[in-house]
């Protein structure tokens, strides 16, 4: 055992001093094979927080939200609707919300605007996230002009700056007074622009919504489930965004693992015909060439996965924050509760390491098992 | 000191390094959820539905309220006006029938 593992070791030191001589070359493989798994690390830490963190902070969402749709658009529901769902069995509230958007031309963002009275602001007043503050550089006292339905500007003054901690649900948010909102918009009595719907059984939600769709055709009942089950999609492996950043660092990974499996540089060649002259066994240099590749695909993959940690929970992901930017002004400065899967860090791990390892010996072995004095004469 | 011996010392801090990271996202995550709080309290409070990651277009701001026609408001075979639209789309594949 001692023998064997005192053999691993003059050989691991052999492959030490094989790659300082070719310093350069596989300092820069190191640093390109790092930076691949630090993409692909980085994402795959990025989406699991975001996931794990959506389905936290939307724990007390509504059950369920009822929708008018009109010529498949989303339409103010009438008031009135409320009434007949909570007659629903098993319905145990039903609360009108009142939201929209607001295009700031001033700054080029978008707010989002709330009108709950619970607590309520004070009349013209408004509470803004931390975002909003940022945007227009706003303080408590401060006043923001937003302009209502005719373009005339109404001054709103800034009561209270939503905590920084709720960026990630309320940076673009304005609260303001159920009757602020009304008048701003010019929004029609009795409607609403969706209802709230909550129940007291949630197993049956499904049956609530069905009979909610049979009573009001024109609604689109969308469950608490669905809404969570949003986040999952968009931060699926298969979703947009990191299908796009994933393929990009999957294929460099290929072309990277392809170009060193095609094929050793005569020098390596010759240093195997020199090896397998003085003596070496095939399995010896195949044993040296797999140790060279656990060496750099080892210290690659740790040094990927630590500075994509460090990256994503530690720098708030600063890198993707242009790609979930796009257009908007406005973007939420937040930072995440760090989440490690294992699993997904091991299939990182056999993705990455194994291939590599592959690719290193295979041709190694091509090159081992030819004559000593062909593999140095070429 | 032999090469070897370097080598296998600088993977075992990485191996503790990495161990320390797990150890940190653990503590993180069984926390009391201080950090979250504010948020949850405005999504109970305001009946919020989406988190707030892409403000560019509305049916990015609120994916999970957004109708299927929404990314293509100008006619359906509109190219797509924002970039996080291609990345965000409504999941209607998810979608449930009541």
């Amino acid at each position: 055992m001692k023998r064997s593992l005192e053999r691993h070791r003059n050989i691991l030191d052999f492959a030490l001093s094989s790659l300082s001589r070719r310093k350069g070359k596989n300092l820069s493989l190191l640093a390109v094979y790092s930076l691949i798994v630090f993409i692909i690390a980085s994402i795959v830490f990025f989406t699991q927080a975001l996931k794990r963190e959506a389905g936290l902070v939307l724990q007390d969402a509504p059950d369920l939200v009822v929708q008018r749709m009109v010529a498949g658009r989303h339409d103010p529901i009438p008031v009135a609707y409320a009434e007949k769902i909570s007659a629903i069995r098993g319905v145990s509230e039903v609360k009108p919300r009142f939201w929209g958007y607001y295009y700031d031309a001033v700054t080029g963002a978008n707010f989002t605007l709330v009108a709950c009275d619970d607590p309520p602001p004070a009349a013209e007043s408004i509470f803004i996230g931390s975002g909003v503050a940022r945007t227009c550089r706003l303080s408590e006292g401060d006043f923001l002009p937003l302009r209502d339905l005719n373009g005339a500007p109404a001054l709103f003054s800034v009561q209270e700056i939503l905590p920084a901690a709720s960026e990630l649900v309320a940076a673009d948010l304005i609260q303001m007074r159920g009757d602020d909102f009304r008048r701003l918009f010019d929004f029609p009595r009795g409607r609403a622009t969706d209802l709230a719907v909550g129940a007291a059984n949630q197993n049956e939600l499904k049956t609530i919504a069905a009979k909610i769709v049979r009573e009001f055709p024109d609604t689109r009942p969308i469950l608490k489930s669905e809404m969570l089950r949003t986040y999952d999609a968009v931060f699926d492996w298969r979703s947009g965004m990191v299908l796009v950043v994933l393929a990009v660092a999957v294929l460099s990974f290929i072309i990277f693992a392809w170009d060193k499996a095609t094929g050793l540089s005569a020098e390596e060649r010759k240093e195997i015909g020199i090896l397998k002259s003085i003596g070496w066994e095939t399995g010896d240099v195949l044993l040296l060439k797999t140790w060279e590749g656990v060496v750099i695909s080892l210290s690659a993959y740790f040094s990927g996965v630590i500075l994509g940690y460090l990256h994503v929970f530690f720098f708030s992901a600063s890198l993707f924050e242009h790609a979930l930017k796009g257009w908007s002004v406005l973007y939420p400065e937040f930072r995440l509760t760090p989440v490690i899967d294992p699993y997904l860090l091991c299939v990182l791990f056999l993705l990455t390491v194994g291939p590599y390892v592959v690719a290193t010996v295979v041709p190694s072995w091509l090159a081992a098992t030819v004559d000593p004095d062909a593999a140095m004469r070429s | 000191m032999r090469k070897s011996t370097l080598f296998l010392t600088i993977t075992s801090l990485n191996l503790i390094f990495c161990a320390l990271l797990a150890l940190h996202a653990r503590i993180c995550a069984s926390g009391p959820g201080a950090l979250r709080a504010p948020s949850r309290e405005l999504v109970r409070r305001l009946k919020l539905t989406d988190l707030c990651l892409f403000t560019e277009a509305r049916y990015t701001r609120n994916p999970a309220m957004a109708d299927r026609h929404a990314p293509f408001q100008d006619h359906p075979m509109a190219l797509e006006h924002f970039p996080t639209g291609s990345l965000v789309t409504p999941p209607s594949v998810h979608r449930e029938t009541p």
